[in-house]
């Protein structure tokens, strides 16, 4: 088994540990385990404030542990291995960020859509949408990244929009779409971290596109 | 002791990892209690028992409004009523077969779909194969997300014609939806195509009529669709909009598509439709106008095909030619203009009719002025109303149905109890998936709000919900000899149909009636 984040390695190792022998599990307290989970994430960078609610991607995590129980084995595998195998062109959003070579840390900064900010230290390369997704930040990326939906909409609040690549056509384009868009709206899932934006600031604008007087006009 | 246990995170790339090596080791059943003790937060204080919500429709408002109510209500259970023995609603039957990125959110469905608290229920009309109050009594709420399952009509003489079309009924053959699997358009009739209305529908139907056939096969278009095509003589395809450019309903990246097609020049619109200094229109009409005034990647002397976007004109009948009695031969539009009060490049622009007529001949006609949903039997016996000229059940911004009887006064509208509803039956059929998402989550995050506040629900006035669900509603359904499709079933048809599919060397060949997605259950 290849588990590549060292945190979760640990984790996991100690999960399979008392799987191993059940009647040592007890000895193995969660409480510890997310101590060590915590503490021996040292490249994956800290949080500035966490985030209390307890969203998507530790559900999901729940819910896999649900189905190891629940499920007959064969279910059980399947269902592993189903995650992505539904998608009908190739996702560029994948489940771990790249850790960033000591030294080399980027910093930056979401604002929600409650106005609190929450910063990450990430390496070169790493796009918003893998970012944001990576730490449960509300942002959805329905269309997987492919520049489709502008479910990724984010606004650049820091000095940093025109240090990056100008937008293509089909940015552009997805990006008329966007409620709320902005002189410095981009799509999360086509900006990239690099050496220029550190310190990159990006606002997340609120969903109440369903409540603008647009969808309600008549013609 | 520990009292408070949270799941430490693991992110889902090491858990898959994790799950199927434990499977490997043979070890998948031990330990995982462990986990299981999250904080409940949000559990209902009325009742021990988890709150029940059934959600009708299975398009992208029923799947996110489900993904965000149970991440908000921590205990929700969800069943979801689906007509079809398929799930995802316009997201299979509707999004365009060279759009597959745009059908990358049947991920996230997938993903709600897996959780334990969690049922699909496929292969029932709710209305018609069972009655609709027969699930009240099992749930605390019912949404409504059954979409938008008609389509509007344009009220002119000749719309029955053979060779007129809607573009629903055309969208669902070539997207293989049982209810058009035979409609056959006869796309070797002629060469001229006119395409009646100008939102992005009228433009897939544009595309897809002058894309060449190769370029669709590895698509999950159906095999009969390609066959059908691969026949069209289809040359020319006008798509006519009453009002003009600056109020067209189409966005960008569809017109910028349909001008970057191979072999298919535009011809040019009329540049006094355009502002003079385009500079100064709003980024967005800006841009579309840049588009439409730069025209065809491929010039009409090479091109094998055409199309172009005629503005002003509204249509007034479809008429047959006496040498073809019953078939389509040509197309009578009235001229409008814009009314005096209106600013021609504003884009709520009204018209008037100038009472001038122009007609274009067209053996071929696809009427794009917009899906319609209906009301479904049952409906008024719940308190639901229905208001049949916006097409919509109505409601407040965020979901909750409201009722003209349900107020406090004797002339208040008020909230019915546990009733919601999301997606095209909420706000008209209009609006992309990302903001069917956005519209999903106000209604989840009004119906979690609304738990917690311990307002009314389904049976508040009564004893309550008896919290069965499904397992409530499932002896109706056996009395009626319905053949309800789980989420494991949908498994087998899919995957059938992407063996299907990889035989020709495509992503999937879909199944187009319900017979045969049974067939490979039951057989
Ligand atoms: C032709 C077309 C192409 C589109 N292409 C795009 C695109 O490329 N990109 C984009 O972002 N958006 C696109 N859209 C818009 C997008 O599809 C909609 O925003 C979205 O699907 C609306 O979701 P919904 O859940 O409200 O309705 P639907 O998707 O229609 O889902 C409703 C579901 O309810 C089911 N149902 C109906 N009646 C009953 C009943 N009585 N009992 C049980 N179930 C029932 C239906 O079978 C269906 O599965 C397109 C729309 C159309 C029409
Ligand atoms: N690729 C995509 O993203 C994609 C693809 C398909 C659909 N969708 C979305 O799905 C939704 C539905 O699309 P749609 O094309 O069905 O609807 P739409 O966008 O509402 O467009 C309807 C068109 O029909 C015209 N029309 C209406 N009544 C008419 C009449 N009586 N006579 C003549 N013309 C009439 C409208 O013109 P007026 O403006 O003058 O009324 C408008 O041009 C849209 O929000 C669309 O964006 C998206
Ligand atoms: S995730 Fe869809 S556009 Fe970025």
């Amino acid at each position: 088994m290849s588990i590549t984040h060292p945190s979760c390695r640990i984790v996991l190792s100690a999960i399979s540990r008392s799987a191993r022998s059940p009647s040592s599990s007890s000895r193995v307290s969660l409480s510890q385990l997310r101590h060590i989970h915590t503490r021996s994430s040292n490249w994956y960078p800290n949080r500035a404030s966490s985030i209390n609610s307890q969203r998507w991607k530790s559900w999901r995590a729940l819910q896999i542990y649900e189905h190891a129980q629940k499920l007959p084995s064969a279910t059980f595998a399947a269902f592993a291995r189903s995650r992505r195998r539904f998608s009908s062109t190739p996702i560029s959003r994948h489940g771990h960020l790249t850790p960033p070579k000591p030294g080399e840390e980027l910093s930056v900064t979401f604002v929600d859509k409650e106005g609190q900010s929450h910063s990450f230290q990430v390496a070169d390369g790493d796009n918003l949408l893998d970012i944001a997704q990576a730490y449960d930040l509300e942002m959805e990326g329905a269309c997987g990244g492919s520049c489709a939906c502008s479910t990724c909409h984010v606004i650049v609040t820091s000095d940093h929009y025109d240090l990056m690549p100008e937008p293509d056509d089909d940015e552009n384009d997805m990006l008329d779409l966007a409620f709320g868009l902005t002189e410095t709206s981009r799509l999360g899932c086509q900006v990239k971290m690099a050496k220029e934006l550190d310190g990159l600031v990006v606002k997340l604008p609120s969903m109440t596109r369903n409540l603008q007087a647009s969808d309600f006009e008549s013609k | 002791m520990q009292l408070f246990r949270r799941t430490p995170y693991v992110c889902p790339g090491c858990s898959r990892k994790l799950v199927s090596s434990l499977r490997r080791r043979n070890l998948s059943k031990v330990t995982f209690n462990d986990f299981r003790n999250t904080p409940r937060s949000f559990s209902h204080a009325r009742t021990k028992r988890p709150f029940r919500l059934a959600i009708i429709g299975s398009g992208p408002a029923g799947f996110y409004t489900a993904y965000r109510v149970m991440q908000k209500v921590q205990d929700a259970v969800v069943d979801m009523y689906e007509h079809l023995p398929v799930p995802y609603g316009l997201v299979r039957f509707g999004v365009a077969p060279d759009h597959p990125e745009v059908k990358n959110c049947q991920e996230k469905f997938e993903e709600v779909a897996s959780s334990p608290r969690f049922k699909f229920i496929g292969n029932v009309d709710v209305g018609h194969d069972i009655p609709l109050p027969s699930l009240k009594p099992h749930y605390d709420a019912i949404l409504f997300a059954y979409g938008a399952s008609k389509d509007k009509k344009l009220k002119i003489p000749g719309e029955d014609l053979e060779g007129v079309y809607s573009a629903r009924a055309f969208v669902g053959w070539y997207n293989g939806l049982p209810e058009y699997a035979n409609l056959d358009p006869l796309l070797g009739a002629g060469e001229e195509v006119v395409v009646i209305g100008q939102g992005n529908v009228a433009l897939d139907v544009a595309r897809i009529l002058l894309t060449g056939v190769d370029a669709l096969r590895k698509t999950d278009i159906t095999e009969r669709a390609l066959e059908t095509l691969a026949r069209s003589k289809v040359k020319s395809v006008k798509v006519v909009g009453r009002r003009g450019p600056m109020q067209a309903a189409f966005t960008i990246k569809e017109a910028r598509e349909l001008m970057n097609l191979p072999s298919v020049s535009f011809e040019a619109t009329d540049s006094s439709l355009f502002p003079a200094d385009i500079t100064k229109l709003p980024r967005v009409q800006k841009r579309l106008t840049q588009v439409l005034t730069k025209g065809s990647a491929a010039s009409a002397s090479t091109a094998s095909k055409s199309w172009d976007l005629s503005f002003l004109l509204s249509p007034k009948s479809f008429n047959d030619s006496p040498s073809n009695l019953g078939s389509l031969s040509s197309i009578e539009f009235e001229k409008t203009e814009f009314t005096p009060d209106s600013d021609p490049f504003d884009r709520n622009a009204k018209v008037t009719s100038t009472g001038r007529t122009t007609t274009f001949p067209a053996s071929l006609a696809f009427r794009s002025v917009g899906y319609k949903s209906s009301s479904i039997p049952g409906l008024a016996e719940l308190d639901v109303p229905f208001d049949e000229r916006m097409g919509i059940i109505p409601n407040d911004p965020y979901g909750r149905v409201m009722n003209p009887q349900s107020g406090p006064g004797a002339l208040t509208a008020g909230p019915v109890p546990g009733m919601y509803c999301a997606g095209w039956v909420k706000r008209g059929p209009t609006g992309v998936i990302a903001s069917t998402m956005d519209d999903a989550f106000a209604s989840a995050d009004a119906i979690a709000r609304d738990w917690k506040q311990q307002v009314p629900f389904l049976n508040s006035d009564n004893s309550g919900s008896t919290g069965m669900g499904w397992d409530g509603v499932k002896e109706e359904a056996k009395k009626r000899g319905l053949r309800p499709v789980s989420w494991e079933d949908w498994k087998m048809i899919d995957k059938a149909e992407k063996e299907r599919g990889n035989a020709v060397g495509k992503e999937r060949e879909k199944f187009t009636n319900v017979s045969e997605m049974l067939k490979v259950l039951d057989s």
